[in-house]
């Protein structure tokens, strides 16, 4: 797993591996380091590594030839190499899809994200077909009518449906701490999360869809008064 | 009262708001990201009119514009000179090819009147009103109407 957000790392943190991070992608693109002592090995998957981005360079600072010159060799020892993307469409972007072979979007239900994908979509070009992600879906609100939803947005977007992520607490909670609720293959969120990567492993396995959560009566008189409600 | 009734039928949530927000600002996206595409229409645009009027080809300005729900496409061709309207002449109305870009824009020509100097022509998409009910959906085009000053 490579983070290609030059200056804003986070994959670190979000993976709980803050600590054990030593050396950047940077250290290696400038040849301070090898590829070895750069990797980190992660917490909870003996499979997974990850390559940190440099926290205190620029994105400029990264030469497109040598960003896939780093992919290919990743390529060479890796099954999968997931680069995430910075925002933007300036350079920061361009380096991080030179190497790639496909592309992942990820989009939120709401118009400004939409709108910014489709843009995204449009730059990546004829040299991908793009598949896409919804994440941070509200079944609950798109029954009201209130969020767009899986089918608006890619009635505008029209592309391959990996895989739908629905905004739960509980990815807050289990992010404060350092562990992916991805890993967590018994919630429905974790579950789809799975569902994702074995699509892009090329399984044939249905894409979960969030269902809207059941209130009762009771939790709905609460709600009247102020109570907690799902 | 109609909020709550509209609400009761499911039609008033917000995200049907956000649908035709994002369809209208994408298709004005895609056209400024496209400027080939506009001058290829404006040469075509030229053709159909040419062969009835001769016309300015360096003075046409096209345009598009909001307008409420809908995205208009102005186009302001000066003509410089008229032909004898003779016998033989038929005015046809031609297609403009430009149905299959994306978004599509109405696809009618209507035959330019011979008596102004300055056509203003003006193609509408999904005419709110025309089509009674709803605005029409983003494949469907409804028949451009051709307008002189």
């Amino acid at each position: 797993m490579v983070d290609a957000d030059i200056g804003l790392r986070n994959l670190d943190i979000v993976l709980g591996l803050e600590s054990r991070v030593k050396h950047h992608l940077l250290d290696v693109l400038e040849e301070r380091v090898s590829l070895d002592e750069a990797l980190v090995p992660g917490k909870h998957s003996e499979s997974l590594f990850l390559l940190a981005a440099a926290q205190s360079r620029e994105k400029d600072d990264v030469e497109t030839s040598k960003m896939k010159a780093l992919i290919s060799s990743l390529r060479e020892r890796f099954d999968y190499v997931l680069i995430d993307c910075p925002a933007g469409i300036e350079l920061g972007f361009r380096n991080a899809v030179a190497g790639a072979d496909e592309a992942i979007v990820i989009c939120t239900p709401e118009v400004a994200a939409v709108r910014d994908v489709d843009r995204v979509v449009g730059l990546l070009g004829n040299r991908f077909r793009p598949q896409l992600v919804i994440n941070r879906l509200r079944p609950n609100l798109v029954k009201k009518g209130k969020m767009l939803s899986v089918e608006d947005v890619n009635a505008i977007l029209r592309l391959p449906l990996l895989g739908v992520i629905a905004d739960e607490p509980e990815i807050i909670v289990t992010t404060n701490r350092g562990e992916p609720l991805a890993l967590r293959k018994d919630t429905p969120t974790g579950a789809a999360y799975h569902a994702i990567a074995a699509r892009v492993a090329g399984e044939d396995v249905p894409a979960p869809m969030p269902a809207p959560a059941k209130v009762t009566i009771l939790e709905r008189v609460g709600s009247l008064f102020g109570g907690k409600r799902a | 009262m109609i909020e709550f009734l509209k609400k009761l039928f499911g039609q008033s949530g917000s995200s049907a708001t956000a649908k035709e927000r994002l369809r209208l600002v994408l298709m004005t996206d895609h056209l400024e990201l496209a400027p080939e595409l506009i001058e290829a229409m404006k040469r075509d645009l030229v053709d159909v009119i040419s062969r009835h009027v001769e016309v300015d080809r360096d003075k046409i300005e096209v345009n598009f514009e909001r307008q409420d729900s809908a995205l208009a496409m102005l186009a302001n061709i000066p003509i410089l000179s008229v032909n004898r309207p003779s016998a033989n002449l038929t005015l046809v109305s031609v297609p403009a090819p430009v149905e299959s870009v994306q978004p599509p824009v109405a696809a009618n020509g209507a035959p330019p009147k011979s008596a102004p100097p300055r056509v203003r022509k003006r193609r509408k998409r999904a005419a709110k009103k025309a089509a009674g009910t709803n605005a029409a959906p983003a494949s469907g085009a409804t028949p451009a109407s051709a307008a002189a000053n």
